[in-house]
């Protein structure tokens, strides 16, 4: 990993809501391997990442994060049920969310932009075809567009 | 490469510069990916463009994408998403602000409509194309979009 080029204040802070921890700890590490600087906090479910959120509980200190990845099928909460919150919540609708699942079914890809998912992306299966997207997903939301902040 | 009639992908261009559009539509059309543009001048003639209205709009493309400049004359920016966002048919596809503001409370008030992005439109020119360059290749390569 490159060394930091900007203050800790100046990091970006990535919410990955994603259940199975080998699809985590990959997410994880691209996210990582990239050449943006950003910390990432992961929840296993809908529960957990709307708790923090909501700084609810242990989550008290939680940073209010500049992207929620999100994926679909989760137990407990699902992604639909994070993703109706969270735009049906004045306080964290400005969150931009990007879902990243391994379904590529039309139906939920149209049901995600009409709750108002700001992008649905498909998991490649291929591995450099997954790390090539995590790194688009940091290059446009951290270098092209502007966050609310 | 507008007249193809099978470009993979279509962008609503609304936009009242002339100027700026012209460049956005070059930037476009320069970069790797396939695909025309439809440029409205203003919100009230996107409205029409998006709900086909009137004879010369009545066989209009469905857009992939939206790129909604944010002051302009008759209808801005701010009006089109809103109108856009609050329509079942429209809502899902998706808008991505493209203005020389870089107001933080513009920005706020703009996630707050449903854009699905807010990108601030560099002055330099290679940064321009760069942007778009971006744009198209997250859009058209990387997301997957409704149908």
């Amino acid at each position: 990993m490159r060394e930091p080029t900007k203050t800790e204040d100046a990091a970006f802070e990535i919410l990955l809501v994603e259940d199975d921890p080998a699809d985590a700890g990959l997410a994880k590490r691209a996210l990582k391997d990239g050449k943006i600087f950003c910390r990432v906090s992961h929840v296993r479910d809908g529960v957990e990442a709307l708790a923090f959120l909501m700084r609810e509980g242990s989550f008290a200190d939680a940073p209010r994060p500049d992207l929620v990845l999100l994926d679909l099928n989760m137990p407990r909460l699902d992604g639909r049920g994070v993703l109706e919150a969270m735009k049906g919540n004045d306080e964290l609708k400005s969150i931009p969310v990007v879902i990243l699942t391994t379904s590529d079914v039309d139906r939920d890809v149209n049901a995600s932009y009409l709750l108002g998912a700001n992008s649905f992306i498909t998991k490649p299966m291929d591995m450099d075809a997954f790390f090539e997207a995590i790194r688009s997903v940091e290059e446009y939301w951290f270098r092209v567009v502007r966050l609310p902040r | 490469m507008s007249g193809l009639p099978h470009a993979p992908f279509h962008i609503l261009l609304v936009e009242d510069d002339p100027a700026d559009a012209g460049l956005a539509k070059r930037a476009i059309r320069e970069g790797r990916i396939l695909c025309d543009v439809h440029h409205a001048v203003d919100g009230v003639e996107a409205l029409a463009y998006l709900r086909r209205e009137g004879a010369h709009h009545a066989h209009a493309r469905r857009p992939d994408l939206i790129l909604l400049d944010l002051n302009m004359p008759r209808m801005d920016g701010r009006g089109v998403l809103a109108e856009v966002k609050k329509d079942p048919d429209l809502r899902g596809i998706p808008v991505v602000v493209l203005t020389t503001s870089d107001v933080q409370q513009d920005i706020e008030a703009i996630y707050q409509l449903g854009a699905n992005s807010f990108v601030t439109k560099p002055l330099d020119l290679q940064d321009f194309f760069s942007v778009i360059s971006g744009l198209e290749n997250y859009w058209f390569n990387i997301v997957k979009l409704p149908k």
